[in-house]
């Protein structure tokens, strides 16, 4: 399973690269959303996955999964809300300003 | 003769330090003494502290005269072999004494010459008291990487004494040109040192000498060389780095005084005297020095000729006389070639070039003081406005005379004595048993012939078009009058000088001029002859004389004819054009580079970021063999996954292509909860959880922005564009991909353990909590998600300002 979860976190960087080369502001957005989904299961994979049950004490299980990944993993999936509400009403806030979300009309000037 | 060197390891500053250092330490009191003593001229608190360094130094003399050398070494940096040494030799004597005596006088001279109402005298006085300090460490320190700081210091505080008055478009421009010039020759420099370095394993100049033939016998040889020549001619304004020279009389008139003709300007010539020893005796040196040196007397005597302005004409005739030493130290440097010869034959030049070093710094000095007298008193310094001076400023007339005509080379002022020496030495070179000298060596005199009328010409236009002919008050916008006493002092004492050194040349033949041959020349260990008179009899020196002084004047009779020419007429020097074209491309070359990769666009930007980072992470994995796949340790995929991951790949697949906005939300909203099941297959519940609840809320917030938000457009990109980030994607995806499998791969084949263990077994004893990943985050990792609740909440004020912050027209966004 390790190969197939390898492959879909490729495919998720590979869209999340792909939107945040695009125009619309959106899609930029969007795209770091799939980078961090990326992340988060890059982290879980590389410690293998599906060994044992989950992480609870009162489960009855011969081995538990690898609490620590998924301790960083939630913290990141928080952080990555965080950053994405607040670049979203960034997005928000530079359309109200330059009534434009297209990047290639938000760049500087000429020899900035 | 056996000569005492006063070596010694010091811990802290002695007294010699101190020469260098106190110039820095009063510049940092004079803001301080500028603002609590407005009604005292500052320069009168500076006055004492070169007046004070000179009388040490002259104390000394006797000491450096018998031959003695002192040193002291102080560690600065020792691991890199760079110690703050100072070295008090004789050349290093002579150029601390002029550092010292003529910065004396210029402050004197400063004092009447600067307003203390109108004029930011904090600034210049700290300038000018940093340049001693630096100019004196360069002269002194033994090891090549504190005189290359040194230097380099001088180089700033010239610029921003050129840049003195900066409200003139000149002075800003004439600052940077010179800062150009002498910085690309510094850096050179520092380059040569370094070769230096890698081949004789010192810094030290004492040490490099003494292991000299690991320099001469070194491929390095040359390179250095020519590093080492380029500072030294481009801070000495040789052809044809000259030109920043006369744009630097922009700077006020003390300081082209101080620094562009008695001091700064002889740091060159001091680098390749103290070198001599290291790079003399090769012929590449004999000849790029003294054909360097000959091409500059040449150029800029012909150019001061041409030059209307005075100071302009002081500078052209600074570089030429500038050439005319260098030119002396290569001939002389042909000592060392013919090794253990101690002949009159090569030393000459030598003596010469010392002898005309201290010559000239008296008479130029002179000469720029009474230029800046006259401009000073009349306004102007154009010699077409000026004239008939002489009866009404009578004093500031008879010093430029004796400076004229000393600068002339006319008996029996200093400038004869060094002249005639300075034909032996081109004479000479006619006899040296050298390649093709024979017939090559006659250029030497020929050349100093040819300059030597063009220094006669433009003596003689300083002299009449400024003090004979009609005076035409007219041309002047104040009443013309002689200058204060206190400004004549200056000029006066040095024009005493000019005439005494003269008369009585030989005070300063074993005095100073013998120890700092010996220092140039350090295989002249026996007592040799340095003698000065007036009159040699009839020999060609005087015959030549006589056709400088005959040609010199029938071409100034005939300045009325020539005159009209081009030649007079178009001034500027057509070097000028070479920097101006080379200035302009290089600011222009780096516009149209700097448009070319800073597109102001976010998605160049990223493909830059993306394309090193393939390649940098991609080489590294390849070159390490990092890549592996593991297919024997990994879990089995239920049908239940595959359908989930065939659903979430064809879902993340078709976002970019989506443009209705509802669609793209509920998509995203989908995978977000995919993702959510994932978490479930892999035991993660805390994680299923999370991502469930913050989903929702980013799937409401996304609605409420979308709303506010113009409707997405399909992108139409060039084809090249969309091909390019078609690959870069790929190319990331394909990366990350790769990367994973082999960490993993790794992480199987190393058998690590777990750190996670001490966690499992430790949660409900330490923590006393059933949910590990819960334990973790509250408890073991607890000031983490503290601090990351701080994130969260600064985000949080960033999208709560964000939103209600009003406009009010103002905000730059």
């Amino acid at each position: 399973m390790e190969i197939l979860i390898s492959i879909i976190i490729g495919v998720l960087f590979t869209v999340g690269t792909y939107m945040l080369l695009m125009r619309s502001l959106l899609r930029v957005v969007i795209g770091t959303m799939f980078l961090s989904h990326g992340a988060h299961l890059l982290l879980l994979t590389m410690a293998g996955l599906q060994r044992g049950g989950p992480p609870l004490l009162g489960f009855d299980a011969e081995a538990y999964a690898d609490p620590l990944p998924q301790a960083m993993v939630l913290t990141a999936i928080v952080i990555s809300f965080g950053v994405t509400s607040l670049i979203l009403v960034l997005a928000y806030r530079t359309y109200k300003v330059h009534k434009t979300d297209d990047l290639n009309q938000l760049r500087g000037s000429k020899d900035e | 003769m056996k000569h005492e060197v006063n070596s010694k390891e010091v811990v802290f500053l002695t007294a010699l330090h101190w020469v260098t250092v106190s110039p820095f330490l009063l510049a940092i009191l004079i803001p301080i003494i500028y603002k609590y003593t407005k009604r005292i001229h500052t320069g009168w608190f500076v006055l004492p502290l070169p007046l004070i360094l000179f009388i040490f130094l002259i104390s000394n003399l006797p000491d450096i005269s018998n031959g003695d050398v002192m040193h002291y070494s102080m560690p600065w940096v020792p691991s890199l072999g760079i110690n703050f040494d100072v070295y008090l030799d004789g050349l290093s004597m002579l150029f601390a004494l002029l550092i010292t005596g003529i910065g004396t006088l210029v402050i004197l001279y400063s004092i009447y010459y600067l307003s203390k109402n109108s004029e930011k005298l904090n600034q210049f006085y700290v300038y000018i008291l940093m340049f001693m300090g630096a100019m004196l460490g360069v002269v002194m320190s033994d090891n090549l990487i504190v005189l290359y700081v040194f230097w380099e210091v001088t180089s700033v505080s010239s610029s921003l004494l050129i840049s003195y008055w900066y409200q003139r478009e000149k002075s800003i421009q004439g600052a940077l040109k010179s800062m150009y010039i002498t910085v690309f020759g510094g850096l050179s420099m520092l380059g040569g040192f370094s070769l230096i370095y890698v081949m004789a394993g010192s810094f030290s100049i004492r040490e490099i000498i003494a292991n000299v033939d690991l320099v001469t016998t070194s491929s390095l040889f040359v390179p250095a060389m020519l590093l080492i020549l380029l500072g030294a001619f481009t801070k000495s304004a040789q052809f044809p780095f000259h030109i920043w020279l006369p744009d630097a009389m922009e700077a006020p008139t003390p300081v082209s005084a101080y620094l562009h003709s008695a001091t700064m300007v002889k740091a060159g010539i001091y680098l390749i005297a103290r070198l001599t020893p290291v790079f003399g005796g090769s012929p590449e040196w004999f000849w790029i020095v003294s054909v360097a040196g000959l091409v500059t007397l040449l150029w800029g005597s012909v150019s001061a000729v041409r030059q209307k302005d005075l100071k302009s004409i002081l500078a052209f005739s600074t570089i030429s006389q500038l050439g005319l030493i260098v030119t002396l130290l290569g001939i002389g440097s042909a000592a060392i070639y013919f090794d253990g010869v101690p002949d009159e034959l090569y030393y000459t030049a030598i003596m010469a070039a010392v002898f005309h070093l201290i010559n000239h710094a008296t008479f130029k000095g002179s000469l720029f003081m009474t230029a800046g007298i006259i401009d000073h008193e009349t306004g102007t310094r154009d010699i077409r406005k000026l004239g008939g001076l002489m009866t009404i400023m009578p004093i500031t007339f008879t010093i430029s005379l004796v400076g004229l005509l000393s600068m002339a080379g006319i008996p029996p002022f200093n400038g004869f004595l060094s002249k005639e020496l300075f034909f032996t030495g081109t004479l000479n070179v006619m006899n040296y048993e050298m390649i093709d000298l024979s017939t090559w060596g006659i250029i030497f005199p020929v050349v100093a012939v040819i300059a030597s009328i063009f220094t006669f010409l433009y003596c003689a236009i300083l002299f009449f078009k400024t003090f004979t002919g009609k005076f035409k008050p007219e041309n002047y916008d104040v009443k013309v009058h002689e200058a204060p006493v206190g400004m004549l002092i200056s000029p006066a004492i040095l024009g005493a000088l000019v005439i005494i050194f003269g008369l009585f040349p030989n005070i300063l033949s074993y005095t100073i001029i013998h120890p700092v041959m010996t220092s140039i020349l350090p295989n002249i260990t026996e007592q040799i002859e340095v003698n000065f008179s007036l009159w040699h009899g009839f020999n060609t020196e005087l015959f030549m004389t006589f056709i400088v002084i005959a040609v010199g004047a029938l071409l100034y009779v005939l300045m009325k004819k020539w005159s009209q020419t081009q030649f007079y007429l178009n001034e500027r020097d057509p070097f000028n054009n070479l920097y101006d074209h080379g200035y302009n491309g290089l600011i222009k070359g780096s516009q149209a580079i700097t448009r070319v990769q800073m597109t102001g666009l976010l998605r160049d930007y990223f493909v830059y970021m993306y394309t090193f980072i393939i390649l940098l992470a991609g080489y590294t994995m390849f070159r390490s063999d990092a890549f592996a796949v593991d297919t024997v340790n990994v879990s089995e995929i239920s049908p239940y996954m595959w359908a989930l991951s065939v659903v979430f790949i064809l879902a993340t697949l078709a976002v970019p292509f989506i443009n209705n906005r509802i669609t793209v939300i509920v998509v995203v909203g989908v995978i977000g909860f995919m993702m959510a099941l994932f978490f479930v297959q892999f035991r993660a519940t805390d994680l299923a959880l999370t991502q469930l609840l913050i989903e929702s809320v980013q799937v409401v917030l996304f609605m409420l922005v979308f709303m506010h938000l113009p409707k997405l457009k399909k992108e139409v990109f060039k084809p090249g564009f969309s091909l390019v980030n078609m690959g870069i994607s790929i190319a990331v995806g394909a990366f990350v991909t790769i990367m994973a499998l082999s960490a993993f791969a790794m992480g199987s084949e190393a058998g690590f353990d777990t750190i996670a263990e001490y966690f499992i077994a430790n949660s409900k004893e330490l923590a006393g909590g059933y949910n590990i990943v819960n334990v973790v985050l509250v408890d073991f990792r607890g000031l983490d998600t503290l601090l990351e609740i701080l994130v969260l909440a600064i985000a949080a004020l960033g999208v709560v300002s964000l939103i209600k912050l009003r406009f009010t027209g103002r905000e730059d966004v």
